[in-house]
């Protein structure tokens, strides 16, 4: 989403007088709402990356001798209802949600980038097929894409990043297009076409540099939304394939035993909660601050 | 009227791509469905009855015309795997799905326009500041984490409304309602924040305008302000996205009716995906897609209605 949230401060900025500039910057300084999501990410994120360092059970290890057991010392978040190790499955879980929270924004914006500069900047015809592509992708929920690529093309994690990369190509497209607009009619770009300059070398050197910015604060947001759609594909049990954890499979298969070891479902929730919080919190003081020294505010 | 028909024209250009697009990757890319219907130990001729019979040997733009030609008397072809009729299914449970979004939209329009005038009127403020950390965390909470934990604090641990299950409205409005409550509050209670947020941002600027100073100036109450001069002019980006957010609802109450076990669309939908039921997962994406560009041009035309300058410039226009 769009900040929608006009900027308090950009107003007041070109009559700025010293003591505002500075209550700004301390207003705007990385505080505790910054740093302790921080924390946390670099800690789902390390634990993620050395999972298999880290002296865990294997995620799989079936145990029939502990089922659903709530938090002791050899489990330290309990086991499953066939005995699996939560923590070790909730770490490994990880690996697929930060996989495809980083790569499916990418993916997306990426695509979206090329069509929407090529729409941007050639007009016409070519904005009209694109707009005609656009509309026609985001006429179906994007959950319905996922389920029918999860039909066709089956789960494994790459397919899993790759089809809900797509999803991102429309509203990525959509920004670039119309900041591709903006620029293209600047002076420097038609200085550069007068110059001779080719077409890919005006795109390139002269266009991207300037709409990179808003697809960076876009890659963003999209980080913690694709992670909570990966995490209903798996709930649904049509993302990675079993027995591979992932966030949304387990609490899935904790729901059943809800009622009796609510841990199973609970703590994978709160870990998941967290972490998407965390990614939205630090997302979006990254893009005040983007804005901010955009807008040459400070 | 111009205006309209020409958004009338791409969304039907964008119903055939559509309903292409869907036909092209059910129909194409799975294999062979007839091998697949048939079974693993099958003879050659079997398969081939049952190509026969699906008439799976003629072209595809062929098969698709006809199909597409289905749609509008009602024949949207019958499902390979138990052979019932796809519009009869679809159309007796489009209105549970539709009951379930209406109410979705009603809890999160009921939470975001108090919170938007409210966190509007003093931007900044403490009470603005809680409701934007608010936002914040439920934004953060998908709607299938939110089920969870409503189905744990009301059905398991209070028991007051039951986890599961669903009742016609001929069983009494209350009958029907009660198991509808969890569901629908799983769905509303994260598409809130878009609304309030929007509402918030274009209510900050209306009320900049003049003609609310003056209003304040003549010493009208603050609440008649917000609530009678600047609630309506404010709340035209919220209706659009009224229409946007129809996308995202249909994807929870996949989700949600899958979770409720609600006779839904998209329960409908995620069975036929787990049955590899290919002409019925083409009828849902189908509707899907007709009743989202549907609701669209019904914004379109609201908002039009509502902002008499819209529709003066667009006639011009």
């Amino acid at each position: 989403m769009a900040d929608i949230t006009p900027d308090r401060f950009s107003a007041a900025a070109p009559d700025a007088n010293a003591e505002a500039v500075a209550a700004h910057k301390r207003r705007n300084r990385l505080g505790l709402g910054f740093w302790i999501p921080m924390t946390w990410l670099a800690v789902v994120v390390a634990a993620a990356v050395f999972a298999d360092f880290l002296g865990l059970f294997p995620a799989d290890e079936i145990d029939w001798m502990f089922i659903n057991e709530g938090p002791n010392e050899a489990h330290l978040l309990g086991t499953d209802h066939l005995g699996r190790d939560m923590l070790s499955r909730i770490v490994y879980g990880a690996r697929v949600s930060l996989t495809v929270g980083f790569a499916a924004p990418l993916i997306g914006v990426g695509l979206g980038l090329v069509l929407g500069i090529l729409a941007g900047y050639y007009k016409g015809w070519v904005d009209e097929i694109v707009g005609i592509a656009i509309d026609t992708w985001l006429a179906i929920p994007g959950l319905v894409i996922l389920l029918l690529f999860s039909v066709v093309f089956g789960g494994s994690l790459g397919m899993v990043c790759l089809s809900l990369g797509l999803l991102f190509i429309p509203t990525a497209a959509r920004i670039t297009r119309a900041a591709t607009l903006n620029h293209s009619n600047r002076e420097f770009v038609l200085a550069a076409r007068a110059m001779g300059a080719s077409d890919l070398r005006i795109l390139a050197i002269e266009v991207f540099p300037n709409i990179i910015w808003p697809l960076i604060a876009f890659v963003l947001i999209d980080i913690p939304i694709a992670i909570v759609i990966e995490g209903a594909l798996s709930f649904l049990g049509l993302s990675v394939k079993a027995p591979t954890p992932s966030w949304g499979g387990v609490i899935a298969e904790g729901r059943e035993h809800l009622e009796g070891s609510p841990h199973i479902s609970l703590i994978p929730t709160a870990v998941m909660f967290l972490t998407v919080l965390s990614f939205n919190l630090v997302g979006d003081a990254i893009r005040k601050r983007l804005a901010d020294q955009r807008d040459g505010a400070i | 009227m111009r205006y309209l028909i020409r958004r009338f024209q791409r969304l039907v250009v964008v119903m055939i791509c559509v309903t292409f697009l869907t036909f092209l990757l059910v129909n194409v890319l799975p294999g062979d469905v007839a091998y697949e219907m048939a079974g693993m130990d099958s003879s050659e001729e079997e398969v081939q009855a049952i190509r026969d019979e699906l008439g799976l040997e003629r072209p595809l733009v062929t098969r698709y015309l006809e199909w597409a030609g289905g749609i509008f008397t009602g024949d949207w072809g019958a499902s390979f795997i138990n052979k019932e009729k796809v519009w009869d299914a679809l159309s007796h449970r489009f209105p549970v799905s539709l009951e379930l979004m209406l109410l979705a939209q009603l809890i999160a329009l009921s939470l975001a326009v108090p919170m938007g005038l409210i966190s509007a009127y003093r931007p900044g403020g403490r009470a603005d500041r809680l409701i934007g950390t608010l936002a914040f965390a439920s934004v953060s909470m998908p709607s299938f984490m939110t089920a969870i934990l409503l189905i744990f604090f009301f059905s398991l641990h209070l028991g007051w409304l039951p986890a599961t299950g669903y009742e016609p409205l001929s069983a009494g409005l209350w009958a029907n309602l009660k198991p509808m409550i969890l569901p629908a509050l799983a769905l509303g209670l994260v598409e809130w924040t878009v609304l309030m947020r929007t509402l918030r941002a274009e209510m900050i600027g209306v009320l900049q305008e003049n003609y609310i100073a003056l209003a304040r100036a003549k010493g009208m109450s603050d609440a008649r302000i917000l609530l009678v001069h600047a609630l309506r002019p404010s709340s035209f980006s919220m209706i659009t996205l009224l229409g946007l957010q129809v996308g995202r609802l249909m994807g929870g109450s996949i989700i949600i009716e899958q979770i409720f076990g609600i006779p839904g669309v998209g329960r409908l939908l995620v069975h036929a995906v787990y049955t590899r039921d290919f002409i019925m997962i083409q009828g849902c994406v189908t509707l899907f897609a007709i009743a989202f560009v549907t609701a669209n041009f019904l914004v379109d035309i609201a908002y039009a209605w509502l902002d008499p300058r819209v529709r003066l410039e667009r006639a011009r226009g």
